[in-house]
C-alpha cells in the first residue's frame, strides 16, 4: 500500500497540470476541491500504513502527522477558496483572466509541500519548499495592486535569499555525509544520515546548521527574518494567507527540525537548542508588542502567526519529550485555529469591503455567524480555554517552568501581552455601531466550524491513540 | 592531477571575476553579457569536472547551464529589456570603490570560513566550495546594492550559478537534485517575468524605488 505515499504529492501535481488546461473558473474551482479531497483521503490512509523508508520518500511518525494536517487544511481551504474567489469575481475585484491559473498553482503548492514533508532526500526536500514558495509568490501578487506587487516582490527577494542559503547548507550537510557514507545518493538520504550522525564532521555540520537556520528560518518567519510575512499575508488573497500561516510555515519549521535532529545526534556539534530558544523568544515577544499597532486585520493575524511560530520554535529549542510533545500539539492547534480565523477574516473583509480594522465594527449585529466564528477563533488563538491551544500553551509554560523558571516567565509575559492585544481588537470588531457598507456574502461556514470543533474537541479530550502517537513523534525529536 | 586542479581553479576564479564585474557594471546590456559569460564559465567548469572525474552525468548539468543560462535566459532578458524600453543606465546605491571593498571583504570571509571548517575534505572540494560561497555572497550583495528589478534578478541568477558550482564541486551529488534545481530556476525566471511585466504595467518603471514608496506609505499599518 505504498502507493498512498506517492499519491499524496502525485494527485496534486497531476491535477495542477489538468487544471491548468481548463479555462472555466467554476470547473477548476470544483476540480480543486475534488483533488484536495482525494489528497486528504490519501493522507488519511497513512493512519494504517507502517513506516516506509525508500530512496526518495520516508514516512515516519513525525511526518505522518504533518501530512495529515497538511492535506486536511488543504482540503478545507479549497472549500473556502471556492466561495471566496467566487465572491471576488462576482464583485469584480478579480477577473477570471487573473485567476486562470490560480487553482493549478494551488494544487502545485500543495503537492510541493507534501513532497517536502515526505522527502527522504534533503535535496528533494529543498526543491519542494522552493517550488511551494514560488507558487505562493505569484498568488500573493494576484491582485496586481501596487501594494500587492510590492509585497510579492519583497517576498520573492527575501524568499530567494533564504532558500539559496538553505541550499548551500544542504550541500554542506551532503559534504559531511560524504565523509562517512562515500559519494552518491546515500549521503543525501536523511534516513542514512541520521544513522551515522555521531560520526559526521562536527565543524562542517555547525556551519551547515547556521546556513539552514537562516535559510529555512526566513521561511518560518522568525523575528529578524520575518519582514516578508505580514505583507504577504495582507496583500494576497485570504485563502493563501490561510495556507501560508497554517501550512507553509509549518513545513519550513519541519525542514529545520529534520536538521536539528541531525545536529543534536552529533555530540561534538554545537547545541542547536539555545539558538532556537533565543530566536523563538525574540519572535514571540516582538510580535506580541507589534500586535498593538496594527491597523489592518490580516496584518494583525500575520503578526500573531509570527508570535506562535516563535513559541513553537522556543519549545522545540528547549527540547525534551514533554516540550516536544507540547510544541507538536501547538503546531496542530495553531494551524487549525489560524486557518479558521483567516477563513472568517476573508468573509469579514468581503462583507465590509475593507481590511482596515477601524472600518470593521459591530460585526455581532451585522454578521452574527461570522462574528461568532471570529470570536471563537480569536479566543482559541489567544490560548484561552476550552480550546486546544490553551492546553498546548499551558503544557509549554508548565514544562518550561519546571526546567527554566525565568524563561517560562518571559514566555508567559509574551503570551499575556498578545492576549491583551487580541482581545482588545476583538472587542472593537464585534461591538459598537455597525459600519457600512455591508455587502452580502454567502460565507462557506463549514470549513470554519470543522476547524473550530476539532480544536474544541482537542481542548477537552485528546484520544489516547493520538497522545501515544504524538509521544512517539516527540521522542524522535529528542 | 595538478593540471586538473589548475584548470578547475581557473574556471571557478573566472566566475568570481564575473561576479565582481556584475557588482560595478552600470549598463543593463553589459550586465546581461557578463552574466552570460559567468554561466558559460560555469558550464565549462562543470564539464571539466565531468571529464576529470569520469562522471558523464555532469555533462548533462553542463549542457543545461550552457543552454539555459548561457544563451536562452540572457537572450530572453535582453528582448524583455528592449520590449519594455527600460532605460539603459543602471543607478548604483553606493559607489564602485565601496562595492569592490565590500565584495573583497565577503570573498575573504568565504575563503576563511570554508577553508577553516573543511580540513578533512578533498582539496579541490574545499577550494571550489570557498569560491562558490564567495560567488553566492557577491550575488546577495548585488541584490542589495542594485535598485533595478532586472539587475536584482541577475544577482539571483548568479547566486544560482554559485550554488550549482558548489553542488558539482561536492562529488557525486545525485543528478535528480541538479535537474530539479535547474527546473526551479526556470520557474523562478518565469515568476520574475510575470512580475516584471506587472510592475512595469503599474509603475511605468522597473526601478524598485517605486516599490519603496508603496512600502513607506504603509510603514505603520
Amino acid at each position: 500500500m505504498n502507493e498512498a505515499v506517492y499519491a499524496v504529492f502525485g494527485i496534486p501535481f497531476l491535477s495542477a497540470l489538468l487544471l491548468a488546461l481548463i479555462p472555466s473558473y467554476r470547473l477548476t474551482a470544483l476540480g480543486n476541491v475534488l483533488a484536495s479531497g482525494l489528497t486528504f483521503a490519501a493522507g488519511l490512509s497513512f493512519l494504517t500504513l507502517p513506516p516506509v523508508t525508500e530512496t526518495y520518500v520516508i514516512l515516519d511518525d513525525l511526518n505522518k502527522f504533518f501530512i495529515i494536517l497538511n492535506t486536511l487544511v488543504g482540503f478545507t481551504t479549497s472549500l473556502f477558496s471556492r466561495s471566496y474567489i467566487g465572491h471576488e469575481i462576482a464583485t469584480g475585484h478579480l477577473t477570471p483572466l487573473f485567476v486562470r491559473f490560480y487553482h493549478a498553482m494551488f494544487q502545485g503548492m500543495m503537492g510541493a509541500m507534501n513532497l517536502a514533508l515526505l522527502a527522504n532526500n534533503i535535496g528533494l526536500m529543498w526543491v519542494g519548499l522552493e517550488f511551494a514558495t514560488l507558487m505562493t509568490v505569484i498568488m500573493v501578487g494576484i491582485y496586481r495592486t501596487p501594494a500587492a506587487l510590492e509585497a510579492a516582490w519583497k517576498y520573492f527577494i527575501l524568499g530567494i535569499v533564504g532558500i539559496s542559503l538553505a541550499f548551500f547548507g544542504t550541500i554542506l550537510v551532503y559534504l559531511a555525509g560524504q565523509g562517512v557514507l562515500g559519494e552518491g545518493e546515500a549521503a543525501m538520504t536523511w534516513s542514512e544520515l541520521i544513522k551515522i550522525a555521531p560520526q559526521l564532521d562536527a565543524p562542517l555540520l555547525n556551519i551547515a546548521f547556521i546556513f539552514l537556520l537562516v535559510g529555512y528560518g526566513t521561511k518560518v518567519g522568525l523575528a529578524p527574518l520575518h519582514a516578508w510575512l505580514p505583507d504577504a499575508h495582507a496583500e494576497g488573497p485570504t485563502p493563501i494567507s490561510a495556507v501560508l500561516s497554517g501550512l507553509l510555515l509549518n513545513v519550513a519549521l519541519f525542514a529545520l527540525l529534520r536538521f536539528k535532529m541531525l545536529i543534536a545526534a552529533n555530540p561534538n556539534a554545537l547545541a542547536p537548542g539555545p539558538i532556537l530558544i533565543t530566536m523563538g523568544l525574540v519572535s514571540l515577544i516582538f510580535a506580541a508588542f507589534m500586535l498593538y499597532q496594527r491597523q489592518d486585520i490580516k496584518r494583525l493575524f500575520a503578526y500573531s502567526s509570527i508570535e506562535h511560530m516563535g513559541l513553537i520554535t522556543f519549545a522545540f529549542g528547549l527540547g525534551g519529550p514533554l516540550l516536544n510533545f507540547a510544541a507538536l500539539l501547538h503546531m496542530v492547534m495553531h494551524s487549525l485555529t489560524k486557518s479558521a480565523i483567516f477563513f472568517a477574516v476573508g468573509h469579514v473583509t468581503q462583507a465590509k469591503g475593507t481590511q482596515e480594522l477601524s472600518a470593521i465594527r459591530g460585526l455581532s449585529v451585522s454578521n452574527p455567524v461570522l462574528a461568532f466564528a471570529l470570536a471563537a477563533g480569536v479566543i482559541a488563538i489567544s490560548g484561552l480555554p476550552p480550546f486546544g491551544a490553551f492546553m498546548s500553551e499551558f503544557l509549554i509554560i508548565t514544562a518550561t517552568f519546571a526546567r527554566e523558571p525565568l524563561l517560562a516567565l518571559a514566555v508567559a509575559f509574551g503570551l499575556l501581552i498578545a492576549l491583551g492585544a487580541l482581545l482588545m481588537r476583538l472587542q472593537d470588531i464585534l461591538f459598537g455601531e455597525p459600519t457600512t457598507p455591508n455587502h452580502p456574502v454567502s460565507a462557506a461556514s463549514a470549513p470554519i466550524f470543522v476547524h473550530l470543533s476539532l480544536i474544541l474537541i482537542a481542548g477537552m479530550f485528546l484520544p489516547p491513540a493520538i497522545v501515544v502517537w504524538f509521544r512517539r513523534a516527540a521522542e524522535m525529536l529528542g | 592531477m595538478t593540471n586538473a586542479y589548475d584548470v578547475a581553479h581557473f574556471l571557478a576564479g573566472m566566475m568570481l571575476v564575473c561576479s565582481f564585474t556584475l557588482l560595478y557594471q552600470d549598463r543593463i546590456l553589459a550586465v546581461l553579457n557578463t552574466f552570460a559569460v559567468q554561466a558559460i564559465m560555469l558550464s565549462l567548469a562543470v564539464a571539466w569536472q565531468g571529464y576529470v572525474r569520469n562522471a558523464p552525468d555532469l555533462f548533462i548539468t553542463a549542457a543545461m547551464a550552457f543552454g539555459l543560462k548561457g544563451i536562452i535566459i540572457p537572450v530572453a532578458l535582453n528582448r524583455m529589456v528592449e520590449k519594455l524600453g527600460i532605460k539603459r543606465g543602471v543607478d548604483q546605491v553606493v559607489n564602485v570603490g565601496v562595492a569592490m571593498f565590500l565584495g573583497l571583504g565577503l570573498t575573504s570571509l568565504a575563503l576563511l570560513l570554508v577553508l577553516k571548517v573543511t580540513p578533512g575534505a578533498a582539496s579541490f572540494t574545499r577550494e571550489g566550495l570557498a569560491l562558490a560561497l564567495a560567488i553566492i555572497l557577491l550575488g546577495l550583495l548585488q541584490m542589495i546594492l542594485r535598485r533595478n528589478a532586472v539587475t536584482q534578478i541577475v544577482g539571483f541568477m548568479s547566486i544560482e550559478n554559485g550554488l550549482i558550482l558548489a553542488a558539482t564541486g561536492a562529488r557525486g551529488m545525485p543528478l535528480v537534485v541538479e535537474v530539479s534545481v535547474a527546473f526551479s530556476v526556470l520557474i523562478a525566471l518565469f515568476v520574475f517575468a510575470v512580475f516584471l511585466f506587472r510592475i512595469r504595467e503599474r509603475f511605468d518603471s522597473v526601478d524598485v524605488e517605486s516599490l519603496d514608496k508603496v512600502r513607506a506609505a504603509r510603514a505603520h499599518r
